[in-house]
């Protein structure tokens, strides 16, 4: 215990300096470093020699330091853990008065003189007990004078006669301010004069800059949602005000909460209020200025001024009559060229004939396989179905007895060639149950057919077979001599479809991108169109042949006047989604487009004689009636060849007329 | 071929413009002087039409000035200050590191300083230039003049702010010439009309700012010291066609009354003067003693036609306008301690009312609570203990909604203790289509001089309520009489066909030649009608959103007054 007291004491007088100019903090123990001059040094004493050192560099060694002789002082055997510690807490009774000694790594009981001086440290006072800090201060130097002198040194000359240099100086200045070199000080103006800055207004002084000038627009008015009192609607609802309060800065539609304030008297300052100002006036100094012409439109007059459809009758506007039957998408239909008959051509594997005006079923014919295009003869005098698969000429035996016979004796009047030449397809006449039932002539590919399409004269049928690596993709054959050619020695393009020209010896190939309009007697290349769009899905041409449309699986329809150009004269995004099948009328101008979206939109497109007149584009009926089955809504249209009606198949398995 | 080759960017659009930075070099100075010579010169950067160009084929964002402004800039003898300026700091640097404080007091007396008074004359040649541009110089002004003297800023600055803005309230009360005032949650914005311009400005309200750190507050400065100088000018000219004497001064009457009282309880003679202005609870003197108000009527001539619907509109007009500016006249009016002060008595003064208050609140009460003449006590609390019973006590937004509404409004609204009515914005111009909220139909209604519907919701119900219970007794003593009743048919109107299925046919038939003619559209023209209805159905959207809100909340109000009266009975 003694040595402890000694200690203290010399604590006391390390600490006591500090004390008078630091600060302790009331409630935490100070760090108290003990350390005791070396005269003083019991025996026993342990003292670390390594320093003021961060101790976790002995963080590894079994020893922590060395002590006065230079021997390794070793760590405790065993730390305190938190439970040794809680322990420790609750039994020592002087667990208070215990401090952790890390340069020892031994705990040190503190002597009730320590605790007495951490106690008067922590309450500021001096930690010597008996200093006293008001002793009575005693000057130096008396304030009575004194008879004797504290020094009796003779006073200086220089300090009773005026200075030499002083004058010298003076004089200087006096001189100076009689010349007029030095000024007297003006009277400073702390406060601004004003004064009538615009007396006289010269319009001189209005230059071109101020023309030029764009002022700062204003700042924008408040609204209601700004007072503070505002009507209930503007406030925010909790969903709102969290929605603001998670938006950027930036993105507020208003940089402010609407808020409700009972009176006046509630109304708090306003926490923005400088930030507001100093951007407008970073708004004023660094934001680049334009006039900006607004335009003021009324929209209804940018609705281009059209025709009425009243005024352009005749065109179908009503659904009349449902042809149901098939039980599978009906893929492609077509009408005879009386009018009297269509054929539609279906997934379910059969070929129906339909009698246009009743909507009765006339026959059903089984062809073993999903028929893709079906296409009747445009010669009225005979009547033959192109049905695709492997292409079946049919002879459906409907209607007039003479054209019936007329089209059989013309597929039998055929006459074999003496020499029989190797061909792409080959020509087979059906007989027996399938003769009696219609097949006439079959002719089989070697791949999947696409499109089959008649000449207008009705001998020379083209057929298309996609393949995106032959150049077998288009073959046209010839009925009454049952020969085929394949026209083009080079592939273009995966071929979409084909179409002949209806008067001269044209034929339309449409490629992914591209109509290519062949001279088929010169065997060139006439034109190359250029559709704008991304995949062909159909192409119809005008009876008049200066005029084509193209449908495209981009929702758009190209109309092209041949004669023109070739980039589309008419662009029209009509459809929301894909087109499947565009067709014009024989007569009435008319053109129909059929789209996925279910919907036949009938378009009035007349063609005026004169080449300076530019054809005319409106559209005048939206068709609604197909159900969208599998995303799939309209897949054919197709007019009737004399009378203002269409008729639409659809993926939903019926053909629908509209009149 | 033949002729010098071409060099690029020596032409066109990218000798027009000049980066910043090398504006900056070309003038000589540093980006703060060059910072604060284009906000006192009003020079703004410009976009160029064709930036990559402008930039001689960088794409790097950067500032373009004009290089015409800057040549312009050039000329300025501001920017010889400037570098004056900074040549007075290297000395002054200088002196104090050598401690020659002589030196220092001789330098700081010979502080060069400038004054942009020819640069307001250059920016603003005409007096109403100068007065459109006013609205930003007299929202910052009062900013300046809340401040606390602690450091933002220079105190002159400050009182200097404050001088101006009292010269303003008591230019714009002598006028008469505010017409709108709107209590928002940021300020007091106030609209008036000065030489046909309409100037708008907000202020804070009295409370201590909580100064951003993020703020600039050099620029802020900047801005002041031109403001100041502009707002002196327009005040100065403005005084001057009042006939009024600047600086202001109070009616030798006015002072001779206002001296009477506790002139002891303030320090110095300059404060309390402007404090005696700033109370603008007196009149100024004038410098030639004219009549009291002169009528300046509009002359008469003799028009035709249209003109004199111009002319009795104009008239119209100029009649409203008077009666507007003496909403308050005659009514005397005392705040109490808990409103604020300096802007109500600024707006009933403006009107004509006569004002005061407690004269512990502020120098330049003229009359006391126990006044018996007093018309109406403006308080802002919930209770009041002693009452007189001839004054009105109210609340403040009944003066601000009558000054709105160019009326005085039923005080009924306004007394102490009650529910508000919503304070509407009177800058909100509603075209059709936009949302008008049902208390503004209701302030039209009033201003046309229609008598406000009695609101008895609650009568109604119970009307309503009986004339069901009454049926439905009747229909069931007609049950008891008469099981069967035959009522006669009514003809479907599609059945024949009759007017309304015409008018309805001809509808649609309309209305699909509007969507036929809509797909022939021209793309850019189909994209801006697009956006043009896109805009116009966001904003049906949103009144139709405040419209349902509305009733909601009217909805649930009134079931808890149907609450509370089912809890009373």
């Amino acid at each position: 215990m003694e040595e402890k007291d000694d200690e203290g004491e010399s604590v006391c007088r390390l600490v006591q300096p500090e004390g008078l100019f630091m600060r302790v903090k009331k409630n935490s123990i100070p760090r108290v470093q003990i350390s005791t001059p070396y005269s003083t040094r019991p025996e026993g004493d342990i003292r670390n020699t390594v320093g003021n050192i961060p101790m976790e560099w002995y963080q590894d060694y079994p020893h922590i330091g060395y002590n006065l002789d230079g021997k390794k002082i070793f760590k405790p055997i065993r730390n305190k853990d938190e439970l040794d510690e809680f322990l420790d807490k609750m039994e020592n009774p002087d667990y208070w008065r215990t401090v952790h000694d890390k340069t020892t790594a031994s705990d040190i009981r503190l002597s009730d003189e320590q605790v007495d001086l951490v106690h008067r440290l922590q309450k500021g006072q001096f930690g010597d007990v008996n200093f006293n800090e008001y002793e009575p201060s005693v000057d130096f130097f008396t304030n009575e004078v004194m008879i004797h002198p504290v020094t009796n040194r003779p006073q200086d000359k220089r300090s009773f006669i005026p200075s030499l240099i002083e004058k010298e100086k003076v004089s200087k200045l006096v001189h100076a301010i009689k010349m007029g070199w030095i000024k007297p000080r003006k009277p400073k103006e702390t406060t601004p004069q004003y004064y009538d800055l615009w007396a006289k207004e010269d319009p001189n002084a209005i230059l071109g800059r101020h023309k030029m000038h764009v002022p700062a627009p204003k700042m924008r008015l408040p609204g209601h949602e700004e007072s503070y009192n505002p009507p209930p609607e503007y406030l925010l609802t909790e969903e709102e005000r969290m929605a603001w309060e998670q938006q950027d800065a930036e993105d507020r539609k208003l940089p402010f909460l609407p808020q409700k304030h009972s009176c006046l008297r509630a109304v708090p300052a306003f926490s923005r209020f400088i930030h507001e100002r100093f951007e407008r006036c970073l708004d004023l100094y660094l934001c680049p200025r334009q006039r900006k012409m607004r335009v003021n439109v009324n929209p209804e007059d940018l609705i281009p001024k059209l025709p009425k459809p009243k005024d352009l009758q005749p065109f179908p506007t009503t659904m009349s009559l449902v042809y149901i039957g098939h039980s599978s998408l009906v893929r492609s239909i077509s009408a005879s060229p009386t009018g009297q008959w269509l054929v539609s051509g279906s997934d379910d594997c059969t070929v129906r004939f339909w009698e246009v005006n009743t909507g009765r079923c006339m026959k059903t014919l089984e062809v073993g396989g999903a028929v893709k295009s079906v296409a009747w003869n445009p010669n009225p005098a005979v009547c033959l179905v192109a049905v695709e698969s492997t292409v079946l000429l049919l002879n459906p035996g409907l209607g007039d007895r003479l054209v019936v016979s007329s089209t059989d004796q013309l597929i039998t009047s055929y006459e074999p060639p003496e020499e029989d030449k190797e061909q792409a397809v080959t020509w087979a006449l059906s007989e027996g149950p399938e003769h009696d039932n219609g097949h006439r002539l079959t002719l089989t590919h070697p791949k999947a057919v696409k499109q089959v399409v008649w000449h207008g004269k009705g001998d020379y049928l083209a057929s298309v077979m996609p393949d995106n690596s032959s150049n077998l993709q288009v073959l046209i054959h010839q009925v009454s001599k049952r020969r085929t050619q394949n026209p083009f020695r080079k592939n273009k393009g995966l071929v979409q479809c084909v179409s002949f020209h209806p008067l001269r010896p044209y034929f339309f190939v449409a490629t992914q991108r591209y109509v290519r309009v062949y001279n088929l007697i010169k065997q060139e290349l006439t034109k190359k169109l250029m559709t704008n769009c991304k995949w062909i899905s159909s192409m119809a041409i005008h009876p008049g042949g200066d005029n084509l449309i193209c449908g495209s699986y981009d929702c758009r329809l190209a109309w092209f006047d041949l004669d023109l150009s070739t980039k589309p004269y008419k662009m029209l995004r009509h459809h929301k989604k894909a087109l499947r099948g565009v067709a014009y009328h024989k007569h009435y101008p008319l053109f129909a487009s059929g789209a996925d979206d279910g919907s036949v939109i009938i378009c009035h497109g007349m063609v005026y004689n004169d080449l300076l007149q530019n054809p005319l584009i409106v559209p005048v009926k939206v068709l609604k009636g197909h159900q969208i089955t599998h995303d799939l809504g309209v897949l054919d249209v197709t007019f009737h060849p004399t009378q203002p009606w269409v008729f639409s198949s659809g993926a939903d398995a019926t053909i629908r007329l509209f009149t | 071929m033949g002729g010098l080759q071409k060099k690029k960017y020596e032409r066109g659009s990218a000798t027009n413009y000049i980066t910043r930075n090398k504006a900056r070099k070309k003038l000589q100075l540093s980006l703060a002087d060059f910072r604060r010579l284009c906000i006192l010169k009003g020079i703004y950067p410009h976009e160029p039409k064709h930036k990559k160009k402008v930039n001689k084929g960088s794409t790097a964002p950067r500032t373009f000035y004009l290089f015409k402004d800057i040549r312009f800039l050039l000329h300025e003898p501001i920017v010889r200050k400037f570098r004056e300026y900074k040549v007075f700091v290297r000395k002054l640097r200088k002196a104090y590191g050598k401690a020659e404080w002589t030196g220092v007091e001789r330098l700081r007396d010979n502080k060069p300083g400038y004054k942009l008074d020819h640069i307001i004359k250059e920016r603003y040649p005409t007096f109403i230039d100068a007065l459109r541009d006013i609205d930003d110089a007299l929202s910052m002004c009062f900013l300046f003049s809340t401040f606390a003297r602690t450091g933002k800023c220079h105190v002159q600055t400050i009182t200097l702010c404050r001088r101006l803005t009292v010269e303003w309230m008591n230019y714009v009360v002598t006028s008469r010439s505010l017409r709108k005032v709107f209590l928002s949650i940021k300020g007091i914005y106030y609209q008036a009309e000065v030489l046909g311009q309409l100037i708008t400005w907000l202020v804070p309200y009295q409370f201590a700012h909580d100064h951003p750190t993020d703020v600039d507050y050099r620029v802020m400065a900047t801005f002041t010291e031109m403001y100041t100088t502009l707002f002196g000018f327009i005040n100065f000219r403005l005084y001057q066609t009042l006939n009024l004497v600047y600086p202001p001064k109070l009616d030798s009457k006015a002072e001779s009354e206002l001296k009477a009282e506790h002139e002891e309880d303030y320090a110095m003679d300059s404060e309390s003067y402007l404090e005696k202005l700033s109370a603008l609870s007196a009149s100024l003197a004038r410098v030639v003693a004219t009549a009291e108000e002169e009528e300046n009527q509009l002359d008469l001539f003799p028009t035709e036609g249209e003109d004199q619907e111009n002319m009795q509109a104009r008239e119209k007009e100029q009649k409203e306008q008077e009666a507007q500016k003496r909403l308050f006249e005659g009514l005397k009016f005392f705040l109490n301690r808990e409103v604020p002060r300096e802007s109500l008595a600024f707006i009933l003064r403006c009107f004509g009312a006569e004002v005061s208050w407690d004269k512990s609140l502020c120098i330049g009460g003229t009359y006391e609570v126990t006044d018996e003449t007093i018309t109406h006590q403006i308080v802002d609390r919930p209770d009041m203990d002693k009452q007189y019973i001839n004054r009105y006590y109210i609340q403040p937004q009944w003066v601000f909604d009558s000054v709105n509404a160019q009326m005085r409004l039923p005080v009924e609204d306004y007394f102490l203790g009650t529910t508000l009515p919503p304070h509407l914005s009177p800058f909100v111009e509603e075209k059709d289509g936009d949302y008008v909220p049902p208390e503004k139909l209701k302030l039209m209604a009033l201003q046309r001089g229609e008598k406000p519907e009695e609101e008895d919701d609650v009568d109604d119900e119970e009307l309503t309520e009986e004339k069901n219970l009454k049926k439905m007794e009747g229909t069931r003593a007609q049950g008891k009489t008469l099981a069967v009743k035959v009522t006669p048919g009514k003809v479907k109107p599609w059945e024949t066909g009759s007017v309304g299925n015409k008018v309805r046919l001809e509808q649609e038939e309309k209305a699909e030649e509007k969507r036929l003619a809509i797909m022939m559209m021209k793309k850019k023209e189909k994209y801006l009608y697009d956006k043009i209805m896109f805009g116009k159905k966001r904003t049906t959207r949103e009144v139709n959103k405040l419209t349902a809100k509305r009733k909601a909340h009217e909805d649930a109000s009134k079931a808890q007054k149907k609450q509370k009266k089912a809890k009373k009975q």
